[in-house]
């Protein structure tokens, strides 16, 4: 079965410059889409890259095995961009910013709601929301 | 005709038939404006969004030895507050900033901490820092404060908003290439999406178009408590064009209202950030408008499709005063998701939230039905359309010729 997931990889120092992505093309046969790619220099360098990685069910499981061995940290994407629902006012200010679409109005309710799995990890929506619930955790 | 004074007696006796401005809706559709007239009592309404002109005033006590920080300089959490009322007296706008804040000199700024916030952590009941530096008098010798301050010590603690509940609202798009950051929220080039900010048929001053009802004196619901309409609020302009139903088309009435800020809560007192425009804070107020009269019944029966709004370029008209607007919309098609502009279709977002607005407009009812909130009379009304009030553009004459 093919999946397509999207995921945040934490490069430590010693492999910022390892050809690590490109392994994963070559042995394991995946599809990469680089969403955003950074490296912060404090505390300690460290590499960031925001992937959206597809394949085969078996070979995608190879690969973050592997990803995993090296060294790499692995988040799911819809972890990293959370609503702190407690500020949210439901204004639907995040609604026309959002690239993918990720926030749906409900006509019904009136209820903003967070689809994150539509998430591409942009970050456009953290300033944009006026009261500021949306946050980022990497 | 019923009065105020008939409909109290019902409320306290738990007798009065109370509705939210959306429910009347159906209500009059089912039973007729003179059947409903004669059972409904109060319709509730309510709105929540950014509102500019919202502080604070607050006596914080006198320190020993005492200190006048009026002609000073006085920071709440570096934020500055405005002392200059007397000794001990400070004013803290919504809008204000930390001296440091670096604001627009990286466009566009963030503003992450303002005013607005601290007035939700001083609501929330957190501790805040206080630092001031003054003059010294012989009567007043301190010279420098530095204080946690807590709103459960403060002595009168006061939300006084000066411009709240604007009766309707500007839609803004942008027409130019580039990306603009307003108050309207962030709005992108050539009509990438509309930006509106009411709770139409919720809204109240839409519920009572010419200020029948409403007026210097009445209660409300403010930031989660009771609060009062203190004046017409600042730019009051009854006279701006209408529909036929008397509801105007264009921004018009505000209200001024005031309230003790010890009794609302951080939930509807909300430290808000407008990416690249500055801070604010959101701002929950719900009306109670009393069915005095089939008239006043009505105008509270208004629907989103009764309700227009002018479309306004944030890109050019509105940042130089010019008149132009580019076609009005009624909030029923803001809130279908979409709306035509120049033959485009352009995705609509909104900055009020409606949801909270039923929640405002349903709190009101519940503590009208509940016996412990009592309407009010009016001492006065607020200037309606015969008062001829305008709201002029500033005439500016240079100082040297
Ligand atoms: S802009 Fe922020 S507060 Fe408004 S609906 Fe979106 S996430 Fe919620
Ligand atoms: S980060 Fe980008 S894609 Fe994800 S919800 Fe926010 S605006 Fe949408």
């Amino acid at each position: 079965m093919a999946i397509s997931k999207r995921i945040v990889l934490h490069f430590p120092r010693r492999l910022v410059e390892q050809p690590v992505i490109y392994r994963l093309v070559k042995d394991y046969n995946l599809e990469f889409n680089i969403l955003k790619a950074s490296i912060t220099a404090e505390p300690e360098e460290e590499g960031l890259m925001v992937l959206e990685l597809k394949g085969e069910q078996e070979e995608y499981d190879n690969g973050i095995n592997f990803l995993l061995k090296t060294g790499v940290k692995i988040q799911s994407l819809s972890q990293d961009f959370t609503r702190n629902e407690e500020r949210c006012t439901h204004c639907g200010a995040c609604i026309t910013i959002c690239p993918p679409g990720a926030f749906e109005l409900d006509p019904e309710t009136r209820q903003v709601k967070f689809v994150d799995e539509k998430c591409v990890a942009c970050g456009l929506c953290i300033k944009a929301c006026p009261p500021r619930a949306m946050e980022v955790h990497f | 005709m019923k009065t105020i004074d008939e409909i109290n007696e019902k409320i306290k006796q738990g007798k009065a038939l109370v509705v939210t401005a959306e429910e009347i809706i159906d209500l009059v559709k089912e039973k007729g404006v003179k059947k409903a007239t004669q059972e409904v009592d109060v319709v509730t309404t309510g709105t929540f969004g950014p509102m500019c002109s919202s502080g604070a005033y607050f006596n914080i006590g006198h320190s020993k030895p005492r200190i006048k920080l009026g002609g000073g300089r006085t920071y709440l959490n570096d934020v500055l507050a405005y002392p200059g009322l007397a000794a001990v007296d400070l004013f803290l706008g919504a809008n204000a900033l930390p001296d440091d804040d670096p604001r627009n000199r990286v466009h566009p700024g963030e503003f992450n901490y303002g005013g607005g916030n601290v007035i939700e952590e001083l609501v929330a009941g957190k501790d805040i820092r206080l630092t001031a530096t003054a003059y010294g008098t012989d009567c007043y010798p301190r010279k420098k404060l530095e204080t946690w301050i807590n709103i459960k010590d403060l002595n009168e603690v006061v939300l006084f908003n000066i411009r709240n509940a604007y009766q309707n609202y500007n839609v803004a798009v942008n027409l130019s290439d580039k990306t603009i950051y307003t108050y309207m929220g962030v709005l992108k080039p050539h009509l990438g999406n509309a930006n509106y900010c009411s709770a139409g048929q919720l809204s109240p001053l839409q519920n009572d178009p010419h200020y029948k009802t409403i007026g210097i004196g009445t209660k409300i619901f403010l930031g989660g408590g009771v609060g009062y309409v203190a004046w017409q609020g600042t730019q009051h302009n009854p006279n701006v064009l209408r529909s036929e139903n008397g509801v105007p088309k264009r921004g018009a009435g505000t209200l001024a209202v005031i309230g003790d800020l010890k009794q609302m809560s951080p939930k509807w007192l909300v430290g808000t950030s407008m990416f690249g425009y500055g801070c604010t804070i959101t701002v929950g107020v719900g009306v109670p408008i009393p069915i005095l009269s089939e008239e006043i019944l009505r105008y509270t029966a208004v629907t989103d499709d009764d309700i227009w709004a002018p479309i306004v370029d944030y890109s050019d008209a509105y940042p130089n005063q010019k008149p132009d607007i580019l076609g009005e919309v009624s909030y029923a098609q803001l809130k279908s998701g979409s709306i035509a502009v120049q033959g485009k279709k352009v995705p609509t977002g909104s900055l009020s939230s409606y949801l909270r607005a039923v929640e405002i407009a349903n709190i009101l009812k519940e503590w009208i039905l509940s016996g412990q909130f009592l309407l009010t009379e009016p001492v006065a009304l607020l200037p309606g359309v015969e008062s001829g009030v305008t709201f002029k553009p500033l005439k500016e004459r240079p100082l040297e010729t």
